[in-house]
């Protein structure tokens, strides 16, 4: 990987630059989630308007824009979450790994198992640290106790919060702090080993410093994930991603690295949000 | 009381220290009609409980459980048999209308919530509701009485069932649509299944409130005459059997406060009691059994 990654993890958060592309970067070459022209309806209203996007792999892609643009809806469609929601239709197509996602063979929830999502309000079961983490495993049958407490531990680590809760694994997890809960709905998202981590607005509800835990996070997580962060915050989008897709009305209005559209937007539109004239 | 008044500074206040004197007068005086409000609606339910322990009480011994009701007129004897009697009868109805409400009550709220079939099952349920329960007997003394040509511990069950089936399954829908829709996008998120997620998530998180609508169906089925008068009629013997007439508790009552007879009036009001303290017993069990585990 590059080596502009490599000092991006050293200390994520020490320097408000922006994180950089490799050199050789091009948007699309090295799609990974690809977005053709999709359209989604809520009954009779359109939510998104003809979206053509490719996300590519281990980047973390921030979605932005005022409210109702659009770009949660989205989100929620790489998961096929939004089919939850009576009378949604959609046209086009989204596709993983050159697969369509609403291929008839796809499985919704092998889908969901390779897709983890983190939802804007942490979202823990009524149970103990440990179970929330092994639920997925839990669901897919497994049963083997080393596996799950190995799981538990991977998971932990990765989620920065091992440290912090491995003494009342079996305490509820209603008992954590707010910035606890999401890093742990982090490591649950994580537990099923999927591919792509969707995280929708993941610290809107948290302060500043459980923010900054999770943004370190977002960043250590993306060696290994592919993460679409959905985020209102710009600064956040500025310190988090190397990718921001600016939508507004449903529609994508500019998609690049985060340093033009931060820097140097080629949209008005994209600039006049950016710099806090609308939305 | 005047000298703090005056002490509250002007700008807490709109127009000044009358008003605010005034303000402060009608809380005070809202809040105190609030509280003796509260007061009194126990005072009806106290005066039941006092009522039923002081005419139960001092005839209470272990024979009342053990033996079996006196011919009228006579002392000594129990009602051993109505309290197995009322225990079978709730019993059977809440095998039939436990898994029966909760199942509907699953269907109608998490699998098609907007469903002609569920908008009508909400409705005939909330119908049922206020259907007096004279009306349950009835209908049970015609439908398994007439056709089995017997009295039997059944066919009350059967009327209980009747009975309570729309308690439990609008409870169990409300209690399902109190779980937090978050909970159930968590685990559709990982990957699970609708059966799953409602299996292992939602109903573990509604069950305490399912179980307060279960208890409140047991209080109102054991204390119930009228589908038991029709359909298990009364017996003097212990059960032998789910097909032969059966003695209740509530049944027991109704006989016996009727009749001329002091011994068998003390015993109707000792029936009352041991009904009332089952019921509490079994309500106070399910809350401790089914608490949340974690909060």
């Amino acid at each position: 990987m590059s080596s502009e990654e490599n000092n991006a993890s050293e200390s994520p958060l020490a320097s408000s630059t922006l994180l950089e592309l490799p050199d050789d970067f091009v948007p699309g070459e090295t799609d990974f989630i690809k977005v053709e022209d999709f359209k989604f309806f809520y009954g009779k209203k359109q939510a998104l308007h003809g979206i053509n996007l490719e996300i590519p792999s281990r980047k973390v892609t921030a979605f932005i824009g005022p409210s109702g643009c659009g770009k949660s809806t989205l989100l929620r469609n790489f998961n096929r979450m939004n089919e939850l929601i009576p009378g949604v239709r959609h046209e086009g197509d989204i596709s993983i790994h050159g697969t369509s996602i609403f291929d008839p063979s796809v499985e919704i929830i092998a889908l969901r198992r390779r897709i983890g999502m983190v939802f804007q309000k942490s979202n823990p079961f009524p149970m103990s640290i440990y179970e929330n983490i092994v639920y997925p495993l839990r669901i897919a049958g497994q049963k083997s106790r080393s596996i799950l407490d190995e799981t538990v531990e991977r998971c932990l680590r990765s989620a920065a919060l091992w440290d912090e809760v491995k003494d009342r694994l079996h305490e509820s997890a209603l008992g954590l702090s707010g910035g606890q809960m999401q890093r742990l709905c982090i490591a649950r998202a994580v537990a099923s080993r999927p591919e792509i981590l969707l995280m929708d607005e993941p610290c809107s509800a948290l302060d500043p410093i459980a923010t900054a835990k999770v943004e370190e996070l977002i960043i250590e997580l993306k060696k290994e994930f592919t993460i679409v962060i959905v985020t209102h915050n710009m600064q956040q989008a500025s310190r988090v991603s190397e990718l921001t897709a600016f939508f507004y009305l449903g529609e994508l209005v500019e998609f690049d690295a985060t340093r033009k559209i931060f820097t140097n937007p080629s949209k008005k539109q994209t600039e006049e949000y950016i710099t806090g004239r609308f939305g | 009381m005047n000298a703090s008044l005056s002490r509250i500074p002007n700008f807490f206040t709109r127009s000044g220290k009358q008003t605010s004197l005034f303000r402060l007068l009608r809380n005070r005086l809202l809040t105190g009609l609030c509280i003796g409000l509260s007061l009194l609606t126990l005072v009806p339910l106290l005066s039941i409980v006092i009522l039923v322990v002081r005419n139960g009480f001092p005839l209470l011994s272990l024979d009342l459980f053990t033996q079996l009701p006196p011919a009228p007129g006579l002392d000594g004897g129990g009602f051993g048999n109505a309290i197995v009697g009322t225990l079978i009868m709730v019993g059977i109805s809440l095998i039939f209308a436990v898994p029966l409400g909760i199942l509907a009550a699953i269907y109608i709220n998490e699998y098609a919530p907007v469903s002609k079939m569920a908008s009508t099952v909400r409705f005939v349920a909330k119908l049922l509701t206020g259907i007096p329960s004279i009306i349950c007997g009835v209908f049970a003394f015609a439908a398994v009485v007439m056709t089995r040509h017997e009295f039997s511990a059944l066919a009350g069950g059967i009327a209980l069932a009747i009975l309570i089936l729309p308690t439990i399954l609008l409870t169990a829908e409300q209690s399902l649509m109190g779980v937090s829709y978050a909970y159930r996008e968590a685990s559709f998120g990982v990957g699970a299944t609708p059966f799953q997620t409602i299996w292992r998530i939602v109903l573990p998180e509604a069950l305490p409130a399912i179980m307060t609508g279960v208890m409140l169906a047991v209080a109102r089925a054991s204390g119930e005459t009228a589908p038991v008068l029709f359909t298990a009629l009364f017996s003097q013997n212990w059960i032998h059997s789910l097909k032969e007439p059966t003695a209740s508790l509530s049944v027991l009552i109704y006989n016996f406060s009727s009749l001329p007879y002091a011994h068998q009036i003390s015993m109707a009001w000792s029936a009352s009691l041991v009904l009332v303290t089952l019921v509490t017993l079994t309500n106070v069990l399910a809350q401790v059994i089914f608490r949340p585990k974690h909060r």
